[in-house]
């Protein structure tokens, strides 16, 4: 069971995983860090108007991303699942783009990367992962759904709504809960009632997992084995990963109001980076040479990625008509002549 | 708390320094102490005081039996709401914002607005949902759209939208007083504009608009954050020796027909101005009240100046969307050269 309350840094063990997965678990997760510090970074800059960070949540989405298919599979992330993403291989500097307000589903091929556009309802895409789901069976295809959601979004009825269909119709589909524990201001004592999500996976009829978040190599198993039971036919399941929102919930928020900052030290001393490095040291997957090379690789696909999105063209203003319809109205097009004849410069 | 009361009752009340948000926290604050029955919850409205500290230290205040976080879910609070209502409170929930009104329209629509009706009376709605609303605020998606026409569209619920700290403040006095079902449209942008305030008891009775610079030669018909953009037109028009009337429909429901007629046919012209989009939006109410009312006084037809049908776009856009300062003087100048 994981720690609730984080007494700060014990270890982890990887020993069950390969060398080469851990590895990438590990690469994934640095890079995120580092991209996710240079987010940080660009919104002070007043590059980005605002910003969701990931920080303590790495293992979490790193190891469930990585243990879908992109070939095969569809993830369904919320708005906080930059780490995911890339772990993905989701084109970074489109899905970046969403925080630069470039475009408010990211500029990302949502089709081609099989990852939904950045969705800011919370609770509202789950229900879409149990109709792609829904949509293999009935080919008899054999792909994966994977819906993201937090503590805070498990209060809504979508996403109660969404298990139950996922229970009723039997659908391949994971989903995965991310409880960092504070939904905004709202910690989870105030948020779950009952103090568990897993547990409400009972009432649907299919198992529910609780692992610890922080923890990527069981992430990982817990991950791959829903996936391998939905690939399987068996259903749907409910994995928990218990985590901590180690920095505000975004950049305009201010958490002092609300919560206890020694609480918050702890559980960034129990971070989930530090814990996989030396988990892939004891196991000898790595050696610190390795290591520092993965690190500085880190540093310069963030650097890339930072770079790309702060130097992105702004999208022109004619593409607030293009989307809205596949098949143009006479009254859209009109609108568009006076955007032209009276907006635009 | 009574001090407070009896200084937003006095007449002549000095003007202090207040932004919008911090006038709609001052009217909560009399509504909380003045009745018992008043309850103000929602999403992070406690500790936090709201994403927009618009409740801020109302909990501390009043206590948090009074004031209080719900779980994560817009369609149990507004249907928490009308429970409540039937029990004998007065509910002032908040939804975080306009776009998290759409999880709960079921219950808005088809419970909040029509219990009464459907009671016969036996169960009045006498709640005041605070909906922060509108664009300007280059905000993530969901966090700039403008829900007037589908609220002033349903029967059984009255729809307001204050333009700045003084108004916002008797609004939502009279909004909470009020025994039916009051959709208050906050709107974002004007949130943290300061200014001189007289804290005022509400005067006019609900449905009356506001004429906040008078003018001879067209009307400016406007709500919300567009009202301030049309004083700024006129201003500029008045550069140019063209007097322009700012009118603050202020309630969209019941909305002020006769005002608005009073006015029109005065200056024979009117421009409407919204941040909806243009099909169906309330201007199309404005310029059916216009052409109904003020007919043969007219001397141009009713012009829009409105968004795009489109849906409300991420920050760079946003500029080329909110109807501009341009636009709306375009829209003066087809009206005076027709
Ligand atoms: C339907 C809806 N209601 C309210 C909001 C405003 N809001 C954004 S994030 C958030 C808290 C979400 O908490 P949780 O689901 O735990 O996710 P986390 O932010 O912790 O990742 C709230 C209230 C929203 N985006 N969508
Ligand atoms: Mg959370």
């Amino acid at each position: 069971m994981p720690p609730h309350t984080s007494a700060g840094r014990e270890s982890i063990t990887v020993d069950h995983l390969s060398p080469d997965l851990t590895r990438a678990l590990y690469r994934h997760m640095r890079t995120a860090r580092d991209l996710d510090t240079e987010a940080i970074a660009l919104q002070r800059q007043g590059v980005f108007p605002a910003y969701v960070s990931v920080r303590g949540q790495e293992a979490a989405q790193v190891a469930s991303a990585s243990a879908m298919d992109p070939a095969r599979d569809f993830v369904f992330p919320t708005y906080r699942e930059m780490a995911a993403a890339l772990a993905y291989g989701v084109e970074m500097v489109g899905y970046m783009a969403t925080h630069r307000a470039l475009w408010h589903g990211g500029l990302y091929d949502v089709a081609a990367s099989r990852f939904g556009a950045v969705n800011a309802v919370v609770g509202g895409p789950v229900p879409h992962a149990v109709g792609w789901a829904v949509g293999e069976r009935l080919r008899g295809d054999d792909g994966v759904a994977l819906a993201y959601f937090g503590d805070g979004a498990s209060s809504e009825g979508d996403v109660h709504e969404a298990m139950n269909f996922a229970g009723v119709f039997g659908a391949p589909v994971v989903f995965f809960c991310q409880n960092n524990q504070w939904a905004l201001s709202v910690p989870n004592e105030r948020q779950v009632a009952g103090g568990s999500v897993s547990a409400r996976a009972a009432g649907y009829g299919f198992p529910g997992v609780l692992v610890d978040g922080n923890d990527a190599g069981a992430v990982y198993e817990a991950t791959a084995e829903a996936v391998a039971r939905a690939r399987r036919g068996e259903g749907p399941t409910l994995v928990e990963a218990l985590t901590y929102r180690v920095e505000p919930h975004s950049t305009s928020d201010d958490p002092g109001r609300y919560r206890d900052e020694a609480e918050v030290r702890r559980w960034r001393e129990r971070d989930p980076l530090t814990l996989l490095r030396a988990a892939l040291l004891a196991a000898g997957h790595a050696d610190e040479a390795h290591l520092a090379e993965v690190d500085a690789r880190a540093r310069r696909e963030a650097e890339r990625v930072r770079d790309g999105v702060a130097t992105a063209p702004e999208p022109d203003g004619s593409e607030l008509f293009t989307h809205v319809f596949r098949e143009n109205t006479k009254e859209l097009a009109r609108q568009r002549r006076t955007w032209q004849e009276e907006v635009e410069l | 708390m009574t001090e407070l009361i009896e200084r937003a009752a006095a007449a002549d009340t000095p003007a202090v320094e207040l932004s919008m948000q911090q006038a709609i926290n001052r009217a909560l604050r009399v509504l909380l102490a003045e009745d018992p029955d008043v309850l103000v919850f929602g999403e992070d409205v406690g500790a936090l005081g709201g994403v927009f500290r618009v409740t801020d230290g109302l909990q501390e205040e009043f206590g948090d039996k009074r004031v209080f976080d719900t779980p994560l879910a817009e369609s149990a609070i507004m249907g928490m709401a009308v429970g409540l209502a039937m029990n004998g409170w007065r509910p002032v929930p908040e939804l975080q914002f306009d776009g998290f009104a759409y999880p709960a329209i079921d219950q808005i629509v088809n419970q909040v607005a029509r219990m009464n009706y459907r009671t016969r009376g036996a169960a009045p709605m006498p709640i005041t949902l605070r909906l922060p609303s509108f664009g300007g605020i280059q905000a993530p998606e969901h966090h700039g759209e403008s829900l007037e026409a589908l609220f002033a569209h349903t029967p059984g619920l009255k729809v307001v939208a204050p333009s700045d700290p003084g108004d916002a403040y008797s609004l939502m006095l009279q909004a909470v007083r009020s025994d039916d079902p009051v959709v208050y449209m906050e709107p974002k942008a004007r949130y943290w504009d300061r200014r001189p305030v007289r804290l005022r008891e509400p005067s006019d009775p609900i449905g009356t608009s506001r004429i906040v610079r008078p003018g001879r030669h067209a009307t400016l018909v406007a709500w919300g954050a567009m009202v301030q953009r049309c004083v700024q037109v006129a201003e500029l028009a008045a550069e140019d020796g063209v007097d322009l009337e700012v009118l603050d429909l202020r309630w969209l429901k019941p909305l002020d027909a006769e005002g608005l007629a009073a006015s029109v046919s005065r200056t024979r012209r009117a421009v409407v101005v919204h941040e909806a989009p243009l099909t169906a939006g309330l201007g199309a109410e404005v310029a059916a009240l216009v052409t109904e009312h003020c007919f043969r006084d007219l001397s141009a037809p009713v012009q829009r100046v409105t968004g795009f049908d489109v849906p409300y776009p991420a920050g760079p856009l946003e500029p080329q969307y909110l109807p501009t300062i341009d636009r709306v003087l375009l829209a003066v100048q087809r009206t005076l050269e027709y």
